[in-house]
């Protein structure tokens, strides 16, 4: 129980300095492997909240794929950050103003848990217990069947992503020369041959 | 899990057009030729058409299904029937301008379909969930459509505030909902209304109604959470603009709607300050930032502020009255902007967009039958009696004065005088100004329809208001239970 | 769930042992090493000369598109780890509600196929 405490408290405490570091940090690509250290610890406190797939997900969505974009993007774009930087520090009051009220809700939150007799009875009924049956596995019981508009809608949403980047991003060149297959053999006599009947000493 | 396989049929509609959505996207992709993008676009249309049908097919009765996911009820058809006009009179509009701006694709009926089945998804919503990834799904088309010009820095830049205050929106939103789901224990509407009759509320879900009221808020672009509409609007492509203004704006203001008075009901002395409060801010705002726009598009987003400023008062008052006044509103609202941006279209000069304001100039002498549609909707946004827009407002206020809030109805009043002066405005522009050339002649077969449709129906609400009251009237009680 | 973070243990104690050796080896060659650095040491090595520019330079938006295309499928196969592990006691419905799930994917590829967004010129 007490290598449980510790390690919250651990992993709580890396997440939020380094969460603090993102923001902090002068070189943008320290900036992302902070997030990446981030993304890291809060797996950490999945896994003791008992949510193992949200923390391996989070570790192969978010640090294999999205942390590298980010990367990939920090460090490609032709981008001044030390130019984007000025500037920011005279919102900080404004900032610091946001985060304070939200502390304080927070505190306010927390000094009043009050959950009705209602509340537990709801509570109690959404999934197969935890006990009997893997996080994954009790996940994957309610995600296809009980859930399975919003699933579907997600597709929806994956699609939407897909078709989004193509249509923002691809553009066809036209400065390079590509191999069309289907063209070439496609290709026939009339349209590329033509027999041209010279008569002398008259040219074409 | 050995539940029984649920009744689809209530999603019909959303799984239709979806379906449609995907089938086009395909056909386009396989497509070679000119004018692709019109006929997908008009394919869309019927797609838009045959859902439309669809949603009425199941008529004012209230039904829950897909376990408790989503509801059926004559208020989410009243409002999906909305949405699905705006969206198809959007595909309609964006046919020439895209063709004539060259970024004639067919994914943008695509894209329109795709974001109306999460309009959709959004109005029909029981359950937090569901309204989440409804509106995920709407937003995210909703991005790609605002930089559709994605050569124009301004309709890039358009979509890229939009994407990052939209993300923001929708963080609160989130944060919101978790706050609810811890304190009350459930994410379903019903439940959460059947919690909240048996006990107290406590602080904390207070405070998740709140952030999940601020992420609504910015989605129907409410004063102080308005920020990216002036710059949205402006930036992104003219008939994206119409459909922002029109669609997501409806099924927004249907959520915003469903999660207060329904999921919420209980609580409705905690939410209607807030309601209240940024209603008045929006009314005020909505009147008096317009004043000093020269941008057209500018000052439509100024005044949608200022429109769903009005149609919160209806949502303060909590009551069927406010709930009909809000129904009646976006109704009429949905058509006075359709003509608006048909018009905006239409003003081209030498083969470029305009878009100031003086360039109205005169418009009654090039072009008296335009100036005259023009006018018609100006005048009915003012509130002027014969007019639509009056009895928009007219129903709104008469709920105000029913639940006893005489204040609210007095500054939609004052404020809506004062907002008077800049539609009039326009009016004077084209009528008294020295006329600065005509616009180019030509303006499309279909966008003198979409003009004369939604001036028909402005002109002549005052003769045959039934079919949109009465639907009101009997959609707005489905709403409250008993 | 005392009995699932057990399980976890050796995970614990490798991030335990990695962190400590990392920071072994760290010091180590902060204090046994001579630090004497100098600007000459501390500046990027080019090949010899002074650095022409930053390092950041503009790409093929290209590359952005695959990546966002692979988050995109990447995402999609997390969707099927609970669904495979919990395939017995779904039945049919959730069998059949994967298989549309990835057919609405499948649509996106052929569109994404179709448009040569997969093809590098």
């Amino acid at each position: 129980m007490i290598v449980q405490a510790i390690c919250f408290y651990l992993f709580a405490a890396i997440t939020v300095a380094s969460g603090v570091m993102v923001i902090a940090a002068r070189n943008p690509v320290h900036s992302v492997l902070f997030l990446i250290l981030a993304f890291f610890n809060a797996a950490g406190l999945f896994v003791l909240a008992g949510a193992e797939f949200l923390a391996l997900i989070l570790v192969i969505v978010y640090v294999g794929a999205v942390a590298v974009l980010f990367l990939f993007v920090v460090m490609m774009l032709d981008i001044n950050f030390v130019e984007l930087r000025q500037g920011a520090l005279q919102y900080l009051p404004v900032g610091a103003l946001v985060g304070l009220v939200l502390l304080v809700e927070l505190i306010l939150v927390f000094g009043a848990w009050v959950a009705g007799p209602e509340v537990a009875q709801s509570i109690a009924a959404p999934l197969p217990l935890a006990t009997n049956v893997t996080n994954t596995a009790a996940l994957g019981q309610l995600l296809y069947t009980r859930y399975v508009y919003v699933f579907q809608a997600s597709g929806m949403i994956l699609l939407v992503a897909m078709v989004g980047a193509i249509v923002l991003t691809l553009r066809a060149r036209t400065d390079v020369r590509k191999q069309d297959i289907n063209v070439q053999v496609g290709r026939r006599r009339a349209d590329t041959l033509e027999i041209v009947k010279v008569r002398p000493r008259q040219g074409v | 899990m050995n539940d029984a396989l649920p009744s689809f049929v209530p999603a019909l509609p959303e799984m239709f057009l979806a379906a449609s959505a995907m089938v086009l996207l395909v056909l386009g992709a396989f497509q070679r030729g000119p004018h692709v993008a019109r006929e997908i676009g008009w394919l869309g249309v019927v797609a838009l058409a045959v859902t439309a049908a669809l949603v009425m097919s199941f008529g004012y009765e209230r039904k829950v299904s897909l376990y408790g996911m989503m509801v059926t009820d004559g208020f989410g058809m009243f409002m999906s029937v909305l949405t699905l006009i705006g969206a198809g009179f959007a595909i309609v509009m964006a046919m020439r301008f895209n063709e004539r701006e060259g970024v004639a694709r067919f994914e943008y009926p695509v894209l329109v379909l795709l974001s109306t089945t999460g309009m959709l998804m959004m109005i029909t919503a029981n359950d937090l969930i569901s309204l989440y990834v409804g509106l995920e799904l709407q937003n995210l088309a909703l991005y790609v459509i605002a930089s559709f010009q994605r050569d124009q820095t301004r309709s890039s830049e358009a979509g890229l505030k939009y994407f990052v205050l939209g993300a923001l929106s929708s963080g609160m939103l989130l944060y919101g909902a978790s706050m609810v789901y811890g304190f009350a224990g459930s994410t379903n509407f019903d439940t959460l209304a059947h919690t909240l009759e048996a006990s107290n509320a406590s602080i904390g879900l207070i405070i998740g109604i709140v952030f999940v009221a601020v992420g609504l808020a910015f989605k129907v672009s409410a004063v102080p959470f308005h920020m990216w509409t002036p710059d949205v609007y402006e930036g992104a492509p003219t008939p994206a603009t119409a459909f922002f203004s029109i669609a997501p704006k409806t099924a927004a203001l249907a959520l915003f709607v469903r999660v207060m008075i329904y999921a919420f009901g209980e609580l409705v002395d905690q939410w209607q300050q807030i309601i209240m409060a940024i209603s008045v801010a929006s009314m005020i705002l909505g009147a008096l930032a317009a004043i000093n726009q020269r941008n057209i598009k500018r000052l439509m987003a100024y005044s949608s502020i200022g429109h769903v400023g009005y149609a919160l008062i209806g949502l303060a008052a909590g009551t069927p009255a406010g709930v009909r006044g809000i129904l009646v509103y976006m109704a009429i609202y949905v058509f006075m902007n359709i003509g608006t941006f048909g018009v905006i279209l239409c003003m081209r000069r030498e083969g470029r967009l305009v878009e100031g304001i003086e360039d109205l100039a005169g418009l009654a002498r090039t072009q008296p039958m335009l100036a005259a549609a023009l006018a018609i909707f100006m005048f009915s946004m003012a509130g002027i009696p014969p007019l639509a827009g009056f009895f928009a407002k007219f129903y709104i206020f008469m709920a105000a004065i029913d639940a006893r809030l005489f204040w609210l109805a007095v500054l939609g009043v004052v404020t809506s005088v004062v907002g008077a002066y800049y539609y009039v405005r326009i009016v004077k522009i084209m009528y008294f100004d020295e006329p600065k050339g005509a616009f180019d002649p030509g303006i499309g077969r279909e966008m003198q329809a979409v003009v004369l449709i939604s001036a028909m129906v402005i002109l002549f609400f005052i003769v045959f208001p039934s079919p949109i009251v009465g639907a009101a009237e009997l959609a707005s009680a489905t709403l409250f239970p008993g | 769930m005392d009995s699932l973070l057990r399980e976890y243990l050796p995970i614990l104690i490798f991030i335990g042992v990695a962190v400590a050796l990392a920071t072994v080896i760290v010091l180590a060659s902060f204090l046994v090493a001579r630090q004497n650095p100098d600007s000459e040491k501390l500046s990027p090595y080019e090949c010899g000369f002074e650095p022409f520019a930053d390092a950041r330079s503009k790409f093929d938006v290209r590359f952005y598109l695959v990546s966002i295309l692979f988050i995109i499928f990447d995402l999609e196969v997390a969707f099927l780890f609970p669904w495979a592990v919990s395939l017995g006691s779904i039945g049919l419905f959730g069998f059949w509600s994967m298989i549309v799930f990835l057919a609405v994917l499948t649509v996106g590829f052929i569109y994404e196929w179709k448009k040569g967004a997969l093809e590098w010129e």
